[in-house]
């Protein structure tokens, strides 16, 4: 290798040539008609959707890190709609049809693969709670149908279905539609098409500061200066606590850190997927051949994006109890988002004292496969200054009035 | 394993303790004439800082006594 960087040719060092960006990198303006804050798969997606569906595209997406650094970057991807109540139901079944059209709409591959999901019952009380949610599901139209341990190893042949430990198998309930896709491209296609359409995405920008005027936020402040803004949406996940606490809004979420992990890659062993809350393990296998688990929360409050090994222990016994041939398989990365979980395990979405602020937030464990379907809803929420049908029922307001959406047999545990 | 002082016992491992969330919410002290919004704030509100938190914390496994310690939720160092 000759060395350009001295002698009589020398010339300064040049990178290697970069593939094209699939976004640009704008400079912020001064004032934009919609300011979306996070610029998570939340954020895009509800960008995407205000150019597409009501063609509003003078909207900035504001990201204090990198684009789809957080949440997005760390999921375990799993996509399904199999949620007991009808109001949870028509959201998450909302958003599995976008998923099951989205590659068409943002014209980028985004290797959704609908593999099914079983979700095992071990007591009794599983079984009727299964059998139940199966019903539920039924009525409203979604795929669900429930099987018995024979069934379960057909369609999962590794898992361990035999009488002889602690939480046998029972059962399962199984949504077929159900599945996985790319969460890093996913995020990148929502981009792509929101800057197409003009919207500007700016990354290294965090939120320090909001300017009011009576009820009305007029602007956002930022590491990169005032922003102007006509409607400002709050899509910050784990971090909604850190915004809306700078507006005095008070909002009933807790951060805690969140755990996943990967193997090595391995053959194609796990062809669906496979949750089960009571051993408290849910795990597919990532097209590349990594085996990816999610744990349970830390127990405590917590911003870190890391959590305590002990909690990753407990997972990998569980995980081997019910997988036996998972004992031999090396765990290659474990890592840890943010999640902002609520009371009765369903979102926050909706107005709020504000009359041009926006709240997206209290997905908790699970919001990754609500993506298409939360920028549809909140997209038109913003666009028509009321929420969207879908979203109606996860008001800020709930928690006053007592209508909660108690999904914590669906979702409170495992995704 | 981060090691959490139990005021009663010293430094134990993080897996004998309970977390207690937020400490020092009282229950009200006219229940009667709380509004809806008031309950609601009583049942559902908690503070959650990125940075440091007043908490409840149990030594569950050890002399199952609680304490109030304070921890910076940013870097779960405990301050005292």
């Amino acid at each position: 290798m000759t060395d350009t960087t001295t002698g009589p040719d020398a010339r300064p060092w040049q990178p290697p040539d970069h593939p094209d960006f699939l976004w640009r990198t704008p400079e912020p303006k001064r004032s934009y008609d919609v300011v979306i804050v996070g610029g998570g798969g939340h954020g895009l997606a509800t960008a995407h959707y205000l150019a597409k569906n009501h063609g509003i595209t003078n909207v900035a997406v504001l990201e204090k890190g990198w684009l789809a650094g957080g949440n997005m970057a760390r999921n375990t991807t799993l996509i399904r709609s199999n949620y007991l109540w009808d109001e949870s139901a028509a959201i998450y079944e909302h958003s599995l049809k976008l998923w099951e059209g989205l590659e068409e709409d943002l014209g980028y591959p985004i290797l959704f693969s609908q593999r099914g999901v079983l979700n095992l019952a071990h007591t009794e009380q599983d079984v009727r709670e299964s059998l139940r949610r199966v019903e539920a599901n039924k009525l409203n139209g979604i795929d669900a149908e429930w099987i018995g341990p024979d069934e379960v190893a057909k369609i999962c042949p590794i898992v361990n279905v035999s009488s002889d430990i602690r939480y046998p198998v029972h059962g399962a309930t199984y949504q077929p539609r159900a599945g996985i896709a790319k969460h890093d491209y996913v995020a990148w296609g929502f981009a792509r098409r929101a800057d197409e359409a003009g919207i500007d995405l700016i990354q290294d920008c965090a939120v320090t500061g909001f300017t009011t005027d009576g009820d009305r936020v007029t602007g956002v402040r930022t590491t990169r200066g005032e922003i102007a803004a006509g409607k400002v949406a709050l899509c910050a996940a784990g971090h909604t606590s850190t915004l809306t606490d700078l507006l005095g809004i008070p909002v009933p979420i807790q951060s805690h850190p969140l755990q996943a992990l990967v193997s090595e890659l391995l053959e194609p062993v796990h062809p669906t997927i496979v949750m089960s809350n009571a051993v408290h393990v849910y795990v597919s296998q990532a097209h590349k051949g990594e085996l990816v688990m999610g744990a349970g929360v830390d127990s405590y409050n917590g911003y870190g994006q890391r959590g305590a090994f002990h909690i990753i222990e407990r997972q990998m016994a569980a995980a081997v109890e019910l997988f036996p041939v998972f004992a031999r398989a090396h765990l290659l990365r474990t890592w840890g988002g943010i999640v902002d979980v609520t009371a009765d395990a369903s979102p926050i979405v909706g107005r709020t004292p504000y009359e041009n602020v926006y709240l997206n937030c209290g997905w908790g464990t699970g919001g990754f496969k609500a993506t298409p379907g939360i920028g549809w809803c909140l997209a038109h929420t913003i666009a028509h200054d009321e929420p969207h049908p879908y979203v109606a029922p996860f008001g800020l307001d709930r928690f006053v009035t007592g209508a909660l959406v108690d999904e914590h047999g669906a979702a409170a545990v495992a995704h | 394993m981060q090691l959490i002082d139990c005021p009663w016992c010293g430094p134990r491992e993080e897996v004998e303790f309970h977390y207690g969330g937020q400490a020092g919410v009282a229950y009200p002290a006219a229940p009667a004439e709380l509004s809806d919004e008031e309950w609601a704030r009583f049942v559902f509100h908690r503070a959650n800082p990125k940075g440091p938190l007043h908490e409840r914390w149990s030594h569950s496994a050890g002399c199952r006594r609680w304490f109030t310690a304070v921890r910076d939720t940013a870097t779960y160092r405990f301050e005292k």
